[in-house]
């Protein structure tokens, strides 16, 4: 538990612009054991999803490196299984075909056709997806669609799960549904997990650990809030729980005080300034 | 078991049923059915009398009671051309009959019936020849379509191309067309016309394009969110097309097969007009040199014939369309 299961060390990012390249990351550094649920957390354009697009294979990053199991990311792969936030199932498939395809590329080879058919079945379960198996993505809801995205990433028993907000376009109800769904499953089967969030109640509920990313441009970790709270976590009992309000203060206090966005509105004032100089004029 | 399965397709039939006649609207009904109706009985008005005004060498310009009058006798012009030829047929038949049982070593050539096509004929043969040529040019557009689509610097390298060959003219193409035809189709035997074969190509030059950029642009645009769950899975490149990429751009490769096939509709009848090539547009033409007092209403008949067999084509293509595509949402224009 205690072992190095995936290491970012000094990780930045370029993008190239007209004006020059933009420096979206620097030297991100982060160490994550094995079983561990990791948040990012931070402002939006902080660079949270490109953190997890590179640690996916997705980015490539300029500076520094992934290492997953001691050995160095450079493309996409099945073991780093990411669930997006727009559930990205084919709308062509149904449930268990979005399924069967992740689970043939991975184990097409591996497994015998029974096998393959009971174990596509035991993820769809899993989320509680049983009794729509063979519905259209278009059929049903939008927790359900989420529910096989994440059946289809486990499915793929990934050395990381990856989550890039994957809450984020579901209503207050559904998400916590899907929140505590999520926590029973990685509880059952300890798989790695890095999320990203920017709902601080999710942050503190799942997490071990919550890494707070500071402002972009050359954004980076600012701070990591260990949440040694109990599980498994019951969010009524939490919810009056003064330690978990304490440390849920510490992560809104990181993102409200120490790290308020302030170009937008630093951008307003100049704009109405320039708006009252050309009054002015006229 | 079999039982229950045979009764599926009728409860849901039934289901089907109910909840339209629970939803039957009496006066949405009327008006949908009046409207087009009252749109045609209008025009039919307006097309009578305004017939009666136009005098040309020919005589006054076909109104729908000629047009009707024509199209019967088109029918049984047919009816009769049928009847003709069966009976050559049988004549023939019975001749050699005959002469085998006077001298058994005889082996009889059997003649075909030298008629002249009927109406019906050219619709036909119209009809065999724009599939062809339309099914070719599916055949081309959707491959090159598809690796247009894939790659932005084969798009680059390809679209000036693809911009500057769009907007010509079948008839442009026509001579060049059946001169090449005639050059490089040589053949003792040949197993299709000439002819066929040129207004097939001609037809194909034309309705390549929409297919070919349709396709493009819907692989050119798949989600970043399903081109990434690919890279993900690492699928191969032959299979991330067919699961992927292909799937993805049916609604897309639909819409500009549907344009594409109704060009090549058009298309063919130009061809045929000019080139002396058998169908429709040769009908039309060998009615207009004909120039008899039924001529204008044939003509009107064909006209009306090549609208209503486009509606068709279009109405099955969107049928097909919605049976394959996975978006049940795709417009019915």
């Amino acid at each position: 538990m205690t072992q190095t299961h995936l290491e970012l060390s000094g990780v930045g990012i370029d993008f190239p612009t007209p004006k020059g390249p933009f420096t979206a990351l620097n030297n991100v550094n982060l160490k994550v054991r094995d079983g561990e649920f990791v948040s990012l957390i931070g402002h939006s354009g902080c660079g949270k999803s490109t953190v997890l697009n590179i640690v996916a294979g997705l980015h490539k990053a300029s500076r520094g490196g992934v290492l997953l199991n001691g050995k160095e990311v450079d493309e996409p792969g099945p073991e780093r299984a990411v669930v997006f936030q727009n559930h990205s199932l084919l709308p062509w498939l149904t449930a268990w075909e979005n399924v069967e395809l992740a689970v043939k590329r991975v184990f097409g080879k591996t497994k015998s056709r029974a096998e393959l058919k009971d174990w596509i079945a035991h993820n769809l379960e899993l989320v509680h997806m049983g009794h729509a198996m063979h519905k259209r993505p278009g059929e049903i809801s939008g927790g359900m669609k989420q529910r096989v995205g994440i059946a289809r990433a486990l499915a793929m028993q990934p050395s990381v799960l990856l989550l890039d907000e994957p809450f984020g376009a579901l209503d207050a109800l559904t998400r916590a549904h899907l929140q505590d769904s999520l926590m029973e499953i990685q509880a059952q089967l300890g798989t790695t997990v890095i999320m990203i969030t920017h709902d601080v109640d999710e942050a503190v509920l799942l997490s071990d650990r919550i890494v707070m990313m500071t402002n972009g441009p050359s954004a980076t970790v600012g701070q990591i809030l260990d949440v040694d709270l109990e599980r498994p976590r019951n969010r009524l009992a939490l919810a009056d729980d003064v330690h978990y309000n304490h440390l849920r203060s510490e992560v809104l206090t990181f993102l409200y005080e120490k790290q308020r966005k302030i170009e937008p509105i630093s951008a307003r004032a100049t704009a109405t300034t320039q708006a009252k100089k050309k009054t002015e004029v006229a | 078991m079999t039982a229950q399965t045979s009764t599926h397709p009728w409860r849901k039939l039934k289901l089907n049923l109910s909840h339209r006649l629970a939803d039957f609207n009496p006066v949405q009904w009327l008006t949908s059915l009046l409207l087009p109706v009252t749109g045609i009985v209008v025009f039919l008005m307006l097309w009578h009398v305004g017939a009666g005004q136009i005098n040309t060498s020919l005589g006054t310009f076909p109104g729908p009671v000629d047009v009707v009058e024509q199209s019967q006798s088109l029918w049984q012009g047919h009816v009769a051309e049928r009847e003709k030829e069966t009976a050559f047929y049988q004549r023939q038949e019975e001749r050699n009959a005959a002469r085998m049982a006077d001298d058994p070593s005889y082996s009889p050539t059997i003649h075909s019936y030298p008629g002249k096509a009927t109406f019906i004929d050219q619709i036909f043969t119209s009809l065999v020849t724009v599939l062809a040529g339309f099914l070719v040019s599916s055949v081309i557009a959707i491959p090159c379509g598809i690796i247009i689509g894939l790659s932005r610097s084969t798009y680059q390298a390809v679209n000036p191309i693809i911009q500057i060959f769009k907007p010509v003219s079948p008839l442009a193409w026509l001579p060049l067309v059946t001169m090449v035809v005639s050059a490089v189709y040589v053949s003792d035997d040949p197993m299709f016309e000439k002819s066929f074969i040129t207004s097939l190509f001609t037809v194909t030059l034309c309705s390549l394009w929409p297919t070919l950029i349709n396709t493009a642009v819907g692989v050119a645009n798949i989600d970043r969110d399903l081109l990434n769950v690919s890279k993900v899975l690492r699928l191969p490149t032959f299979t991330h097309i067919r699961k992927i990429v292909i799937p993805s751009a049916i609604p897309m490769m639909f819409t500009g097969l549907r344009v594409s096939l109704g060009i090549a509709w058009m298309v063919l009848i130009a061809a045929e007009m000019l080139a002396q090539n058998p169908g429709l547009g040769k009908f039309v033409w060998d009615e207009f040199q004909n120039g008899s007092s039924n001529s204008l209403g044939r003509i009107m008949v064909a006209v009306l014939a090549i609208g209503l067999i486009g509606y068709a084509l279009d109405r099955i293509m969107l049928m097909l369309q919605q049976a394959v595509s996975w978006d049940k949402t795709s417009e019915q224009r």
